[in-house]
Order: C-alpha cells, then sequence, then structure tokens
C-alpha cells in the first residue's frame, strides 16, 4: 500500500517539470535578448540556479529553525511529545529519529524540516502541545513524518530554490532590458541586424519577465498544496484516526494567534498556512483547512484510498489525488484513546519543558508546591514559599 | 553473428532483471525482520515497565490484588516464551498482557490518589505510549509481510523467490476484537 504514494509523484514530476519548462523558457529569451544566443542564456540561467542551490544547500535547514526561535529537546523534557514522535516514527518505518525542538509561541503550528530523511527534524509550537490532546498531538507528528518519509522537504526546497531564481532571472532581466538593452538596441538597429524578428523576441521575453515569476509561482503553490493532501492522507494511514488530524485543524483554525517568526519562504513547511490572510485557492501554499478537515471526517477507513474517495467527494474531482490507491486493502479506523484531555496538565507539561530548556531547575515540594529555580540560583537548599519546608536543591 | 549478440544481450537483460529482483526481494525481507526487531524492543520495553508499575500501584490498590497478579503473571508467560516462538504465539501472549494491563488501568479510575501521584503519571505516560509503540511496529510489521508476500507470491518476482529459497512471512495477528473494528456511531 506504500507503493501508491509513488504513482502520486507523476503528477508532481509534471508540476516540476512545468516548473523547470518555465525557467528554462526564461533563460532562453533573456539569452536570445542580451547575447543574441538562447543557450548561453539557459547555460548562465543553470549557473545562477547551481549556485542558488548551493547556497540553500550549505545554509540548510538550520536557518529555519534558527529564525522561528526553535529549541532543541531531549527525551526527558517533554516525554508526551517525544513519545508521540517516536509513535509515528515506528508506525512510518522512518529508519532514524528525527530531532525535536520546541518553538515558545501561543500561536499553534509546526514544521518539518530535513532534506534527507535520516537528519530530520520535527519543530512544534508551545500553542500546539498546549492546546492538543494525544490523538490530536498524534495526527500532526504524523503528518509533518509524512513529509519526512515522503521527501516533500527536499522537493518544496528544490522548487523554492528554482521559484526564487526564476523571479531574480525576470527581475534583473527587466533592469538591464530598461537601463542597458536602450543602448543594444539601438546598437543592432545601427548594425542593420534588427528588424521585425528582434523586435517579436523581445516582446516575447518582456512577457515571459512579467509573466514566468506568476506563473512559477502559481505551480509552486499547487505543488506545495498536493504534498499537504498527501501528508494528510498518510498522517491518516499511520495513526488509523483521520478524527485526531481533523480535530487538530478545527483548533488550530480557531486559534487567534499568528507565528511571530514565520515568513513567506518558510510558509509551506507548516501544518497550516501561518498567516491569517485571506487567500483565494489559487494563490496559497496550503488548502482551504475547512475542505482538509472535511475530507478527514468523512473518511470511511484509514487508508490512502478511503482518502482518495473522500476527496472525491468533497472537492467534486474525479481525478482524486493519490491515483492507484483504489487497490488497497480495508483499514479500519481505530478507536480514540481513552486518556481523558487534562488541560491543566497539558499547559503544566509544556510550561515546565519550557523552563528546563532555560536551564531551570523545577523542584517538587511534598506540599505540592513546584519550585523553578533560576540558573543562577546558588543556595544547597530552598524554603518552600508556601509551606516552609526546606528542600535540598 | 548478430543473432548470437541479440541472444547474449537478451542473457544479459535477464540476469541484471534477475539481481534487481532479487535485491528487492531481500530489501523487502530486511525490512520484516527490522520491523520484527523493532516489536521486540517495544514489547521488552513493556515487560520492563511492569515491575515498576507494579511497585507504584500496589501501596494503593490493597484490593486488587488479583488484577496485580493477573498483570504479573500474563507479563512472565509472555517473557518466558523462547525466541523460538512464531509471531501467532507471541501475539497471543501479549494481547493477553494487553488486556490484563487495560483492566488494571480501569480501576486505576476508583483511586484519585494514585491518579494524582507524579510518579504515577510518568508511568502512565509510558505506558499508554508503550501500548501506541507496540501496535505501531505492529502495524508496519504486517504492513511489511503483506509487501513481501506479495513479492515473492506475484509473477514474476515469484520464480525468482522460488529459486532463491524466499518464504513468504508470518503476520503478527491482533486477535482483540475491538482493535480490528471501526468505532461505531449512531445519531439518535
Amino acid at each position: 500500500m506504500w507503493e501508491q504514494i509513488r504513482s502520486n509523484q507523476t503528477r508532481t514530476i509534471v508540476l516540476v517539470a512545468s516548473l523547470g519548462a518555465v525557467f528554462l523558457f526564461l533563460g532562453y529569451f533573456l539569452g536570445l535578448v542580451f547575447f543574441n544566443n538562447g543557450t548561453a542564456g539557459v547555460i548562465v540561467a543553470i549557473i545562477v540556479w547551481a549556485v542558488m542551490n548551493l547556497v540553500a544547500y550549505f545554509q540548510g535547514d538550520n536557518i529555519l529553525l534558527a529564525v522561528s526561535g526553535a529549541r532543541k529537546i531531549g527525551p526527558d523534557d517533554h516525554r508526551r511529545l517525544y513519545n508521540v514522535v517516536e509513535e509515528m516514527k515506528i508506525a512510518s518505518g522512518l529508519e532514524k529519529m528525527p530531532d525535536i525542538y520546541i518553538i515558545d509561541d501561543p500561536a499553534m503550528n509546526a514544521f518539518a524540516t530535513g532534506r534527507d530523511p535520516n537528519k530530520a527534524a520535527i519543530a512544534v509550537t508551545a500553542g500546539l502541545l498546549q492546546n492538543l490532546n494525544r490523538d490530536e498531538l498524534q495526527g500532526v507528528v504524523g503528518h509533518e513524518i509524512a513529509h519526512i518519509k515522503n521527501r516533500d522537504v527536499l522537493l518544496m526546497a528544490m522548487c523554492s530554490v528554482l521559484l526564487g531564481t526564476i523571479v531574480i532571472l525576470a527581475w534583473y532581466g527587466s533592469r538591464f532590458l530598461f537601463y542597458g538593452g536602450m543602448g543594444r538596441s539601438r546598437r543592432t538597429t545601427s548594425t542593420g541586424r534588427g528588424g521585425g524578428g528582434a523586435i517579436i523576441i523581445m516582446l516575447v521575453a518582456l512577457v515571459l519577465m512579467v509573466l514566468a515569476p506568476i506563473a512559477a509561482q502559481l505551480i509552486y503553490f499547487a505543488i506545495s498544496r498536493r504534498r499537504e493532501y498527501l501528508a494528510d492522507a498518510c498522517s491518516a494511514l499511520y495513526t488509523r484516526y483521520p478524527l485526531g488530524l481533523a480535530s487538530a485543524l478545527e483548533k488550530i483554525a480557531k486559534s487567534p494567534y499568528q507565528l511571530r517568526t514565520a515568513n513567506q519562504a518558510t510558509a509551506p513547511m507548516f501544518i497550516v498556512n501561518p498567516f491569517h490572510r485571506k487567500m483565494t485557492e489559487l494563490t496559497s501554499t496550503h488548502p482551504p483547512i475547512a475542505e482538509r478537515i472535511r475530507i478527514l471526517r468523512s473518511m470511511a477507513g484509514a487508508s490512502l484510498a478511503d482518502y482518495d474517495r473522500a476527496y472525491r467527494e468533497v472537492k467534486y474531482d474525479r481525478r482524486g489525488i493519490i491515483p492507484g490507491a483504489a487497490a488497497a486493502g480495508l483499514i479500519p479506523i481505530r478507536a480514540p484513546s481513552p486518556e481523558p484531555t487534562d488541560e491543566v496538565r497539558q499547559a503544566r507539561e509544556t510550561s515546565d519543558a519550557l523552563w528546563r530548556l532555560g536551564s531551570y531547575t523545577i523542584i517538587e515540594c511534598p506540599c505540592g508546591t513546584r519550585l523553578k529555580l533560576p540558573p543562577t540560583f546558588r543556595e544547597l537548599q530552598i524554603t518552600c514559599p508556601h509551606c516552609g519546608r526546606l528542600n535540598p536543591v | 553473428m548478430i543473432a548470437l549478440w541479440i541472444v547474449i544481450g537478451i542473457i544479459a537483460i535477464l540476469i541484471i532483471v534477475f539481481i534487481a529482483t532479487y535485491n528487492g526481494l531481500v530489501r523487502l525481507r530486511n525490512q520484516v525482520k527490522n520491523a520484527w526487531a523493532q516489536i521486540d524492543v517495544q514489547l521488552k520495553r513493556r515487560h520492563d515497565l511492569i515491575p515498576n508499575l507494579v511497585e507504584t500501584v500496589k501501596g494503593y490498590m490493597k484490593f486488587e490484588r488479583e488484577t496485580l497478579e493477573a498483570v504479573t503473571r500474563a507479563r512472565n508467560v509472555a517473557q518466558q516464551l523462547p525466541p523460538t516462538a512464531g509471531a501467532g504465539e507471541r501475539a497471543k501472549a501479549e494481547d493477553e498482557l494487553s488486556t490484563a494491563l487495560a483492566r488494571l488501568l480501569a480501576v486505576v479510575e476508583r483511586y484519585p490518589d494514585l491518579k494524582a501521584n507524579q510518579n504515577f503519571l510518568a508511568l502512565q505516560e509510558e505506558l499508554t505510549s508503550t501500548e501506541n509503540k507496540i501496535s505501531f511496529a505492529r502495524q508496519f510489521y504486517n504492513d511489511s509481510v503483506m509487501k513481501y508476500n506479495n513479492q515473492t507470491q506475484m509473477f514474476p518476482s515469484n520464480i525468482v523467490a522460488a529459486l532463491t529459497g524466499f518464504k513468504p512471512g508470518e503476520f503478527f495477528e491482533a486477535t482483540v476484537a475491538e482493535e480490528r473494528e471501526a468505532p461505531k456511531v449512531s445519531f439518535p
């Protein structure tokens, strides 16, 4: 049943190829305009792209983790989160445990990074940890693990570099055309090589410079949305419980906070778009959250085929999102975990993890008071302000 | 001469296909083995957690000796299975342990003091998670076995499998009925 994911790849490849085609076209016509040689333009474009790729590769994923202020946690900093990630790692058959990060932010969001599934990381906001119960957290983590397992991080990184190159080429191309290009066109007419052909090429190049970035952006969004649906489907398959992710998405949609550290470039990595701005379906990295919830809620089983069926019903789209998934066997949805949601405990767990990340020591006084000692505290004993007991540090 | 080259070419292609199929089968078999090892790790972890749990719970639950003993007994039976025991036998013993544990955790609801105990809360988290990990490992194992078995039985890889002695794998079957059924939702 894992093979079906591969047939979804085909359509992604078509989209990526069209992104590449836009890129080559732009390079070719810019070459025609500036060097009178399309091939030279393509070569220059590819060199620019290669350099951008190198930069992106060496600066690595740590940029995303660094700009979002994520802090790495160990197994004992937040047991529940660590356990849930390990559960999903096992369910997906991922070989290595990803690193786990917490972002101290009340917004509810999560993302995955790592080009290589063996060097991946998952980051979760404190808001998410505080508000989601185990099943919901499992759904979100399953979605992120699916991004890692399906190598979406690598795919989206490649696509965004391609998109960035297209935007840069078009921008510099148009500048040169307006300032430097004027002189060139005069020169070509004076040597008599101009004429109708040159003007047409110029026009095509102009149109491409305006349209290519837009087209590239739309294709990029289409790829991103497709991967989101697929990650939702995989999350349902791993957890055997699509309702967990559905109710997590509901809570996330209701949350009033917006992630402070997100920006346009990092948006497709998150589980939901970190921006609240209204967007039409065409110009968003993520499918509308309400639609994702409806698909997950109307799944009859937990298999990819069930997701595909639900997708087709909700979207009135005959083609579905995971072609070829129909052959999968019956996979029933499991019962919800019996664990009651104790919001106070969840909030405390998360705040403890954050205190500990700030090198605070937490001491439980027998009277039930919790003392949080800053790293600068050097005494050997501390008096509980509540009951007056002396506690060893 | 050309005919000879064609024959050699066809043989070369056949050999390459054979090698590729064989390697694919080996990869799948290794995946099955790894998945099995993962189940083992989690089962062992559960066995290790139980004495700790029983110790913590004992002081609070004076009247639940039988429930506690059932857990310890089921754990010992499961732990003492010889390593040669098949997947089916293991699954049965472990399912019994699961049932006993579920009964114990249900009884805990009657003891509010216990539910406030930090040590117990940490243990409960570990136990819940280990149960989940077991069922996820089992899920992945069964998926892997299915994939591997399909390869060994479907044409043309079944020829390679038969020639090189790949045997179909055994599923780790869940016998707990409710695990197999989707929750029923009814509207009044």
